[in-house]
């Protein structure tokens, strides 16, 4: 696979665990760099089912100490690049 | 048989109307079963019913307002019993059944009949009632469920359009009764920005989304605003956030005025329980994931279960102290407003129950539909502020309970430790207080064994 595929594939995720927890996310409005908890006012419950979502769709798990880094779409994406384990 | 009687749904509900009755008589229900819709002043609640029996007839049609505990409907528990037993007089009529027109016994059960439709399989309350509400015969639906059961999938399947209301007994503002459409809080913030009623929005399939509201606020000509909405409101003008600031604005007067409060607070340092916290969750299913939040409530409920005069209600001139722990949440409801689900025996609760409760009852209380099982009376409220930034909370205390535990945000801060300076995860916890039942030590002490569970976090598993 190469990594645009990879790229885009993740990309994909993070849109779709978003919009499992706000159905209407601006998606494309939002920057790669913009705070999703602010933007979307995400609380805490609302952030877990994020994360619970992102485990999901990708089966990569991660623990609390991993949420600063997803935070943003590109932290996401970062995240999801990194290798398992 | 047994009666179902309007609930209380709060400490400030003396009344409540029947928007809709999803049973008619002679429904089988089961305990839990949701069975009508009853407005209150906060919001549209979802009521359960508390036994399982035959519905035998509605004592309230729908649209009437009636007040806790006046009988709402007979259930007959004794299976022998015929679903259409002629009129029972010993079936207390409702107090203000002068103003309505007669209804006994059996003209009772025609008058409030919903139109029959065949139901010839198994369904539930809500089903046949979506079913309703999208014009779907369920007869003639293919149902998916145990025992070809129609479920709330079917319906969805098969309905073309969006579920619309029926013909409601109420007028605007109050278009209640309807499904609440789900509003995502981005759209709800437009909504708010743009001046767009949710309430008058009928989105396509699925929730209202931004798109919606954009559509609708350019199609919405000046006239079409309600009169009563003031034109500087930039708040959700969704009816019901009106009335709930009514209500809680009936409320929080009633506590500055009769409550002498006192005011507490102390910083809790939370680094042993949020690395414990990390550990645990290390542990756990992502699904299963215990947020700090959790901890808090737990603290808190073994705090108010060590210091009864500190749980309970202030009712004609002393205090009651609540034999359980039934743990208040005020949840902020977007679009506006507040609703306060309870934990009950929140003390006796395994932190996971506590974590599914405040998981299940903040979504539903969020949804604008809770339970009536989640609206009890709570004997002490707690609100955590913490997901806004804010520090410190100073709480005004819901009548007649006699304190409120506020929690801001979880802060890193020096903070000395053994002599030393250190950073650590701070947050502060407030006690706001009744002056009548307790005094200041009491309130001390319930603070100091908050922050003493929380330095031993394995002891609130």
């Amino acid at each position: 696979m190469t990594r645009s595929a990879t790229d885009s594939a993740a990309r994909e995720a993070v849109s779709d665990a978003l919009l499992a927890i706000v159905p209407d996310a601006p998606i494309a409005e939002l920057a790669d760099d913009t705070d999703l908890r602010e933007a979307l006012e995400l609380d805490s419950l609302d952030f877990l089912a994020f994360v619970e979502q992102l485990n999901t769709r990708t089966g990569m798990r991660f623990e609390e100490d991993d949420y600063s880094g997803l935070r943003t779409i590109a932290g996401c994406l970062r995240m999801l690049r990194r290798p398992a384990g | 048989m047994a009666e179902f009687v309007m609930p209380s749904l709060g400490a400030d509900m003396e009344s409540g109307t029947v928007t809709e009755w999803l049973v008619k008589p002679g429904d089988l229900v089961r305990k839990g079963d949701v069975v009508a819709v009853v407005d209150t002043a906060k919001a549209a609640v979802e009521v359960e019913c508390f036994q399982s029996g035959r519905v035998d007839r509605l004592l309230v049609p729908e649209g009437r307002s009636v007040p806790v505990g006046t009988p709402l409907a007979v259930i007959t528990t004794d299976e022998a019993a015929a679903p259409t037993t002629p009129g029972r007089p010993d079936a207390p009529a409702p107090p203000d059944s002068a103003a309505a027109p007669v209804h006994t016994g059996d003209q009772a059960a025609t008058t409030l009949e919903p139109p029959t439709r065949p139901a010839t399989r198994p369904t539930t309350p809500i089903v046949r009632h979506l079913a309703k509400e999208a014009g779907l015969d369920l007869a003639a639906l293919h149902g998916t469920g145990a025992g070809g059961a129609v479920t709330r999938h079917d319906i969805e399947q098969a309905t073309p359009h969006p579920p619309r209301p029926a013909e409601r007994p109420q007028t605007p503002p109050h278009p209640r009764g309807q499904q609440a459409p789900r509003v995502s809080p981005y759209a709800r913030k437009l909504a708010a920005d743009l001046g767009v009623d949710l309430a008058a929005l009928h989105p396509g399939d699925g929730p209202v989304t931004a798109a919606d509201i954009r559509a609708a606020a350019e199609q919405q000509p000046a006239q079409r605003q309600p009169a009563q909405r003031q034109p500087a409101q930039r708040r959700p003008v969704k009816a019901r956030g009106v009335d709930n600031r009514t209500a809680i604005a009936a409320l929080m007067s009633r506590a500055n005025r009769d409550i002498p409060h006192y005011h507490l607070a102390t910083t809790v340092d939370l680094d042993r329980a949020l690395a414990w916290l990390r550990e645990h969750n290390k542990a756990l299913p992502v699904a299963e994931r215990v947020l700090p939040a959790a901890l808090l409530l737990k603290a808190t409920a073994l705090a108010a279960a060590a210091v009864p005069e500190l749980n309970g209600h202030w009712v004609d001139g002393a205090l009651q102290p609540s034999s359980t722990v039934d743990l208040g949440m005020a949840v902020a409801v977007r679009g506006g407003g507040l609703l306060v689900p309870v934990l009950p025996q929140a003390d006796t609760l395994p932190l996971a129950e506590i974590m599914r409760g405040l998981r299940e009852q903040a979504t539903r209380a969020r949804s604008g539909r809770p339970r009536a099982s989640d609206l009890g009376q709570a004997s002490i409220t707690v609100t955590n502020l913490g997901d806004l930034g804010v520090e410190v909370v100073h709480g005004v205390i819901h009548p007649p309970q006699v304190a409120l535990v506020g929690f801001g945000a979880v802060v890193e801060r020096p903070w000395s430790v053994d002599g030393l300076l250190g950073v650590r995860p701070v947050v502060t916890v407030t006690l706001a207080a009744d002056h009548r039942a307790t005094d200041g030590a009491v309130g001390a002490r319930f603070l100091h064994m908050i922050d003493n569970s929380l330095q031993t976090p394995e002891e609130l598993l």
